[in-house]
């Protein structure tokens, strides 16, 4: 029993992690997170044991998350992000910091699955096979989502590169 | 033709996210290095990755907050699993510490389980805002039925009008012997009451009716038959007393606490 508590309390940074990324605002993450674990702790007798406890909390998650989008008819957009450019991790440049906040503007603007899909896969590094199984879609799909996730940005920041040559003094 | 001329789109991701095995790693390789436009969309890629770890991966780092704070037992060791992860600060650091009064000489241990876990299943869940409970009040009926077929016992959801307290609903919880059901209740100024009650059939006989104290929660609790309840909130003892007595002579006529 204690493995199983151990195994479930190494993932809660990592589900608070992309639950951040995936919705924004800290509050709102911290809550859906915590609503997973619960779900997790009270269906414990549905995970069977010796198989992959991450995916199990990342596919409750993600589907809890789904759950209240589709309740709250969910804003498109991200709006906000708690991480704001004074907390970011200290880089030499101010370049440097401006294009991880256009990243994120342009990442913000993506449709949701393929944030969710661009996250798991950026951020936990899970396999394609993984993501798919957490997300309950086919490889082959995640593989779309993620080549359109990546060609929109990578479109978006050199339409932000142009514009910010042009704006430059 | 070289392998290295046919690179497909996934392979130019999967080669992005390191899913590729050796040899057709260092094909992909030679393949960007003749390859201007795709070396150029898997760098914009590769700086997109980085730039969303940079990001995030500061999360990782940060102090859970005390909703999700994991505080590990320090010597009692808590059997509800999922107590750990949580939520319970001060249960985990205080198990210790626990008070109780008017023990006798039945199983204590399994009597003080009981109180633990109702405190426990308390503060984890009175604090939700959002999904305090698994079937609300409006389907009462529906609910003491399916917790009692869960249970096998036949519950039922005591009145605490009374006192100010209306029914919020209900959730079927495990505990490490089997299911267990939680009743919680509300009042004006959204102070919370829970009824824990779990059953195993290994107990048998009537304990006496029990006071536990961890902090400010409060708990009165006793074993009947194969079920055990406990009674928690965040009240002073007096106050929960006038309360735990009415559900106590509510659920079980026969003996009254003095």
């Amino acid at each position: 029993m204690s493995d199983v508590r151990h195994l479930i309390v190494e993932q809660i940074p990592h589900l608070r992690r992309y639950a951040r990324a995936l919705v924004g605002d800290r509050g709102q993450a911290d809550d859906l997170v915590q609503d997973c674990l619960e779900r997790a702790w009270s269906r414990m007798d549905l995970w069977a044991s010796g198989t992959n406890m991450r995916a199990w909390l990342f596919t409750i998650l993600h589907n809890l998350h789904l759950n209240t989008a589709r309740k709250y008819h969910n804003t498109p957009t991200l709006t906000t992000l708690e991480i704001g450019v004074k907390s970011l991790p200290v880089r030499p440049t101010q370049e440097d910091r401006l294009e991880i906040t256009g990243v994120w503007r342009a990442f913000s603007r993506l449709p949701e699955p393929q944030r969710a899909a661009l996250l798991l896969i950026a951020l936990e590094e899970m396999s394609y096979e993984e993501a798919a199984t957490v997300l309950d879609i086919p490889v082959g799909t995640l593989m779309s989502r993620i080549h359109r996730g990546r060609e929109k940005l990578r479109r978006m920041m050199s339409d932000a590169d142009r514009t910010e040559l042009e704006s430059n003094e | 033709m070289t392998a290295s001329e046919t690179v497909s789109k996934a392979e130019l991701h999967a080669f992005v996210d390191g899913q590729l095995d050796d040899a057709r790693r260092r094909e992909v390789a030679e393949h960007l290095a003749t390859h201007p436009e795709a070396a150029e969309r898997v760098a914009a890629y590769q700086a997109q990755k980085a730039a969303l770890r940079e990001l995030f991966n500061p999360v990782l780092e940060e102090p859970l907050p005390q909703s999700l704070a994991a505080r590990r037992p320090t010597r009692t060791r808590i059997h509800l699993f999922w107590a750990a992860a949580s939520v319970v600060l001060f249960i985990a650091g205080g198990i210790t510490g626990w008070r109780v009064q008017e023990v006798m000489q039945v199983d204590k241990a399994q009597e003080i389980t009981v109180a633990r876990r109702a405190a426990v299943a308390h503060a984890v869940f009175t604090p939700q805002r959002r999904h305090p409970v698994e079937v609300t009040a409006d389907e009462e009926t529906h609910l003491v039925r399916w917790l009692s077929k869960v249970l096998g016992a036949p519950l039922r959801a005591p009145r605490l009008g009374e006192f100010g307290f209306s029914l919020v609903g209900g959730r079927l919880l495990s505990a490490e012997v089997g299911p267990a059901a939680q009743f919680m209740y509300q009042d004006e100024k959204r102070r919370r009451i829970t009824l824990y009650v779990v059953t195993d059939a290994r107990w048998s006989g009537t304990t006496e009716f029990r006071f536990a104290q961890e902090g400010p929660v409060s708990v009165f609790y006793w074993i009947n038959g194969p079920v055990g309840y406990g009674i928690t909130a965040e009240l002073s003892r007096p106050e929960l007393l006038r309360i735990a007595r009415a559900v106590y002579d509510e659920l079980q006529p026969a003996p009254k606490p003095n």
